[in-house]
């Protein structure tokens, strides 16, 4: 592995001078389980390492019913899927973070590095996507806020400007009669990267879907959030016809490519088929949820 | 070259220090510096789980963790699971059960269904197979290792 | 079902000796060595499938200062054209000189062109980089097919076909055509109902063993080189290392280390003459390992395949022809396992008109080595897949099909030898009657969720070989046991117990080890599924010498004749003119030193006799239709294991083989780009099965004892494997009416199947 460097900033400003001072050089570490292997491979070159996990801001969780949830960028997937309140209000979220990795992965990879890493593939951006939730960014001219959807720019890139980092990410508070559900489709039953991925949320209204999101993994250059999905849902009644022509729209919707993990006709018809499981289970939760 | 690091913390309940560069893995500091060789490198990227410890209360592929991270911090390694009374339950189970052949995945499997038995003392089979699936075995097809695991479950209920 | 013979350790299932150490990390593996002033050694490999090697420059890796040694291809001395046996494998030493270190051109991404040997692995990782070579990229060819048209690029232009076509004096990638031939297949296929020709492709695989190769050198002044590796057969290195580096075996001690499996993938050398050679030039130890990537692009995964197999059946079941045709993937250099697919494929099947055709060819992708069962796993998926598809055509049970086929003691193999004691009658029995067989499949609940149940049967030929044990006794009455035989998957405790049963000891009195190579007689590699039957057969021929010194050791004692002396089951001696004074084992012992000196016994053996395997795997998979993706519900693998020693490490090798069978039938390929770069070169996308992937694994072993082995014992470790792809094919079949003629049978393959587009 190449020479790297290390720091563990206290403080978002101090973490911010760092990455500001070094610009691409630089690069922020949470759980390290991607980009200690990305440096290792030298497939990212960069110079020093900044740890994150020492500021406060970035290992909190605060949720309450009424405000929703912030996950700090550095807090790991199991401590989403141990905290039971947050585990209960957001089971679509949580369908990612017990999928990350297994159990060792599960203790270092936080929402926040999957999101930095930005790859197609990963498995927490539809989720968050689907729920709506918040990019809160902090840099040297302070924050701002970048919905998640907008936040990755192309495979591993991101909005991030120079000394910009992600500090936490925040999702509406849950509704009665809502949920979501994300499936991802691999070769294995574990440890693998998706082939194809769609996550959807449902908000139901007088047994009809009252609005609906779905976004798709792996299938397009960043994770897509495919809007006419909600559109052509709202207001729908719940028939095994709406659900497949959701999966059709998705179909439609996806640009994959042909690599070692798939290929194009393969991931189109995975969009199909998982959009659709991910509809009629994020609609049995949220019938649960009523 | 970076700056060389002293990093200070608990290996198996005793003090440790190294001194390091920032690109040393925490494996590489209980295999290279400590000489605590009973942790394995399988894969050196998070993907076959023979370098599994507990850092602090989770486990983790100690690969994937800088050693200079780990200022202050508790490890637990093979190494450190026998106690006064001998063998470890999971230990004495993977013994009587066959539940190794080549013996190299054994030490990550042993942590980490230490660790698993510490949180989920009555897991199913299912539950079980879910949080070892980071660990990688070839030579086992897994069967022994389930029923050891099972009967470690067991025998630490028993012992209660 | 138990071989006829009782006995009192041989069959039970103790803690193994090497246990202790293993649980609690003390066993020490090839990677854990550290010697003082110890340097690390790393590769730097070719980015080119193929590629003329114009100009290697290492000035700025030699003038780096913490660099301390720097070889290449020139550095190796020039060997000769000979072949060595390796066990399972049989090689060409300037061909393995080559594969050690290039020269002039490489042959397949990670073929190594340099090595340098550094004060820390990242730092020697680093300088890797200053090493400058200039390469003039050529054509790669990487299918078995296209390397046999007449313009494809050329590996080795010194390469002419041996064997059948041999003799058109053109450079070829084909190395060797080979054909076994009995009776009339014209005539056999007219007599036929029923005539099915299939063609299958396999991709290539590897061993996936956990523990990465390495190996750590040092040399004295004097020239004695000392090298620490884990490996399936020390002595085999010792020789290896000889012949490559040219130094004479006698200077040279390998020490066995723990090893972290092997699976066949352990039987050839490749950092061992490399960390020689950069020993001798720094003066200091050096140890080198390799990265995961380096072991999946670099080392000696198995053949792809592609074969073409036409049987023949009446409509009563009886076979009557078999064509097959296997085109094995080589890899850079010639030596595909199509040999022993060629024997294996029909093994299971009476036939009196067959032909086989082998073909061995070179491809760029690297030197292909043993695995498991080599070759018959391939070649078994193809043969089985279309002896089920005849079965189910003239409609008989897949079971009865094969026992109205199945050889016995007498019958000829197909490709000519004739077989002696087997058990593949008794094992097609037990899967009959096994309830797994009997008992229905249920159908999923959820309509997207096919459910099917298949069955496939395989053939391993198994080994035999040189081995050597040494038997010492301790005074308290316990014996150390020394042993040449690599210990992958748990023998030294089977040999253990032999000696246990033979000196009617607790296999716990017995204190086993692997010996290096200036401590213990030669020993061949564990390989093949030799090791239990030879050196087994060695430590029992050792302890029955300890037995007869202990005899007369009592006689001199008890001051009466030694044929007086009668050796109880207790491990007590006595003699019939002295009633009262019994003697233990342990008695004796004590008193060794003084009634003739320490008491051992040693033997070495070359073994023949190797009882052959045959085994048939029931497997329940359910497939989503929507998705194509398989799971496997249900597996059981039923196996003749002649006597099981330690039941519980036989049903560890029967368990394992299957899961590992698994992995190659519906995750593991090695997926090249265009030119020829390995694109899954991790276990992330190298895919293994994992604990989610595979169910418990339900063994039922067969015990028709080997006549020609003391014991009875038949390999047991590399038929398992050899059924599961064939019984997973089927099994998709039965769920899904879609035939799989690729493996894996991943799942954009099995959808495209389903949806009738591939
Ligand atoms: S060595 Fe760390 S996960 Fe494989
Ligand atoms: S026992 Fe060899 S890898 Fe698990």
């Amino acid at each position: 592995m190449k020479d790297i460097e290390y720091a563990a900033p206290r403080s978002l400003d101090e973490a911010a001078a760092i990455l500001n001072e070094r610009g691409s050089r630089a690069r922020p570490l949470a759980g390290g389980t991607d980009i200690i292997v990305q440096v290792r491979e030298g497939c990212r070159d960069i110079d020093i390492l900044v740890d994150v996990k020492k500021i406060p801001e970035l290992s909190a969780v605060q949720f309450n019913r009424d405000e929703g949830l912030t996950l700090g960028a550095a807090v790991p997937c199991y401590q989403i899927y141990n905290n039971a309140e947050v585990a209960q209000a957001y089971p679509g979220l949580i369908d990612a973070a017990i999928l990350i990795g297994a159990a060792q992965i599960q203790g270092r990879a936080s929402f926040g590095g999957n999101l930095c890493n930005a790859s197609p593939a990963a498995d927490t951006i539809c989720p968050l996507i689907v729920h709506s939730a918040v990019c809160s960014i902090y840099g040297p001219d302070g924050s701002r806020a970048v919905p998640v959807e907008e936040f990755c720019s192309a495979p591993g890139q991101t909005v991030l400007k120079q000394g910009e980092f992600l500090v936490s990410i925040a999702l509406p508070p849950p509704k009665p009669s809502a949920a979501g559900r994300y499936l991802r489709f691999i070769p294995r039953n574990e440890m693998d990267i998706a082939v194809a991925g769609a996550a959807a949320y449902v908000e139901l209204e007088n047994g009809m879907i009252g609005s609906a999101r779905v976004a798709l993994a792996a299938v397009a250059p960043t994770p897509l959030f495919v809007a006419e999905i909600g559109e052509r849902l709202a207001g729908q009644d719940i028939t095994d016809e709406t659900l497949r022509e959701a999966g059709e729209i998705a179909r439609a919707a996806a640009r994959p490519i042909d690599d070692m993990r798939g290929t194009v006709e393969h991931r189109k018809e995975l969009c199909a088929v998982l959009t659709r499981r991910a509809l009629k289970g994020a609609i049995e939760r949220a019938q649960e949820n009523a | 070259m970076a700056e060389k690091r002293r990093v200070q913390f608990i290996v198996n309940g005793d003090k440790a220090e190294v001194y390091c560069s920032p690109r040393e893995s925490l494996l590489e500091a209980l295999r290279d510096h400590l000489y605590l060789t009973g942790t394995k490198e399988g894969c050196n990227n998070g993907n076959c789980g023979a370098c599994t410890v507990q850092l602090n209360d989770r486990i983790v592929d100690s690969c994937l963790v800088l050693a200079v991270e780990c200022e202050g911090d508790e490890v637990l390694t093979v190494e450190g699971l026998a106690g006064e009374n001998g063998l470890h339950p999971v230990q004495q189970a993977f013994l009587e059960h066959a539940a190794l052949q080549c013996g190299v995945c054994t030490p990550g499997f042993l942590v980490a269904s230490k660790a698993l038995l510490d949180a989920n003392p009555n897991p199913t089979e299912h539950e079980l197979r879910y949080f070892l699936a980071g660990n990688l075995c070839r030579c086992t097809g897994y069967d022994k290792i389930v029923h050891a695991v099972m009967a470690a479950a067991q025998t630490i209920q028993e012992n209660e | 079902m138990a071989a006829d013979k009782q006995y009192r350790v041989v069959g039970t299932r103790p803690i193994r000796h090497d246990g202790v150490d293993k649980v609690t990390g003390e066993a020490r593996y090839g990677a854990d060595i550290h010697l003082p002033g110890m340097l690390h050694g790393k590769v730097l490999r070719s980015p080119h499938a193929h590629a003329r090697i114009l100009r290697i420059d290492t000035s700025k890796a030699e003038a780096h200062p913490d660099v301390k040694a720097v070889i290449t291809g020139v550095d190796l001395p020039q060997v000769a054209d000979k072949v060595q046996d390796l066990g399972e494998m049989v090689v060409n030493l300037k061909d393995e000189s080559n594969r050690i270190l290039a020269t002039g051109k490489v042959l397949y991404e990670g073929h190594p062109v340099a090595a340098l040997a550094a004060a820390d692995p990242h730092t020697a990782e680093e300088a890797l980089k200053l090493i400058d070579v200039e390469y003039e990229p050529l054509q790669p060819v990487l299918d078995v097919r296209k390397a046999m048209e007449p313009d494809a690029p050329i590996l080795n232009p010194n390469q002419r076909t041996s064997g059948i076509g041999a003799g058109d004096g053109k450079p070829s990638n084909l190395a060797r055509h080979f054909r076994h031939e009995r009776g009339d297949i014209e005539r056999g296929f007219a007599e036929a109902d029923a005539v099915i020709e299939r063609e299958f492709i396999t991709s290539m695989i590897h061993q996936g063993y956990i523990e990465l190769q390495n190996g750590t050198a040092h040399i004295t002044p004097d020239g004695r080189l000392t090298i620490w590796c884990s490996s399936q057969g020390a002595f085999s290195i010792r020789d290896q290392v000889a012949n490559i580096c040219n130094i004479p075996l006698s200077m040279i001690k390998v020490v066995p280390m723990e090893i972290g499996g092997g699976f066949g993938g352990k039987t050839g050398v490749y950092l061992e003459p490399l960390a020689a050679l950069l020993a001798k030039k720094s003066r200091k130890p050096v140890k080198m390992t390799m990265t995961r990537a380096e072991v999946l692009t670099a080392t000696g995964p198995t053949s792809g395949s592609y074969i073409k197999c036409k049987i023949g059946a009446k409509k009563d079941g009886t076979l009557t022809a078999a064509h097959v045709e296997l085109y094995y993937e080589a890899g850079a250099f010639p030596g595909s396992p199509v040999g022993a697919a060629s024997g294996t494929c029909l093994a299971p099947f009476k036939l009196d008109n067959v032909r086989i055709d082998g073909y061995d060819i070179v491809v760029n992708k690297p030197k292909t080595g043993a695995y498991r069962a080599p070759g018959a796993t391939n070649a078994a998926f193809a043969t089985e897949g279309v002896v089920s598809e005849l079965a189910d055509q003239i409609g008989m049970d897949p079971i009865e099909f094969r026992q109205k086929n199945a050889v016995q003691q007498g019958d000829r193999r197909a490709d000519g030898p004739l077989f002696s004691k087997i058990g593949h009658v008794e094992t097609l029995e037990a899967t009959a009657e096994s309830p797994h067989w009997n008992e229905p499949l249920e159908p999923s609940s959820d309509p997207a969720k096919k459910r099917g149940r298949g069955v496939a049967s395989g053939f391993w030929f198994n080994g035999a070989g040189a081995a050597t044990a040494s038997i010492s006794v301790f005074a308290d009455g316990t014996v150390s046991l020394i042993e040449g035989s690599a210990d992958i998957g748990g023998h030294r405790a089977s040999c253990a117990m032999i000696a246990a049963e033979v000196l009617c000891l607790n296999a716990e009195d017995v204190k086993p080890q692997v010996g290096d190579t200036d401590s213990i007689g030669y020993t061949s590699v564990t390989g093949g599924s030799s090791a239990t039957h030879k050196t087994g057969w060695a430590t029992h021929e050792a302890a029955l010498k300890v037995k007869a010194e202990v005899v007369n050791r009592a006689a001199k004692m008890l001051e009466v004749d030694p044929d007086e002396i009668e050796y109880h089951d207790d491990a007590t001696l006595s003699a019939a003119s002295k009633p009262d004074a019994k003697l233990t084992f342990a008695q004796v012992a004590a008193r060794a030193n003084s009634t003739g000196g320490p008491i051992v016994g040693e033997a070495g053996l070359s073994t023949g006799g190797a009882g052959n395997a045959f085994g048939t795997t029931i497997v329940d998979v359910e497939v989503d239709v929507e998705t194509g993706k398989v799971d496997i519900l249900r597996c059981t693998t039923v196996q003749d294991v002649g006597k099981a020693i330690h039941p519980s490490y036989v049903e560890g090798q029967m368990q394992g083989g299957a899961v590992q069978g698994i992995g190659w039938a519906l995750s593991e390929e090695y997926v090249y780009s265009g030119e020829g770069r390995l694109l899954n070169a991790s276990l992330l996308d190298y895919r293994m099965p994992t604990t989610l992937d595979a169910p418990l694994i339900e063994t039922i072993m067969v015990e028709v004892a080997n006549p020609a082995h003391p014991y009875g014992v038949r390999g047991v470790g590399e038929v398992p494997i050899v059924p599961p792809v064939a019984a997973i094919a089927e099994a998709i079949y039965n769920a899904t009416g879609v035939r799989m003629y690729q493996a894996p049978m991943n799942p954009a393959y099995v959808l495209s199947r389903i949806q009738g587009k591939a």
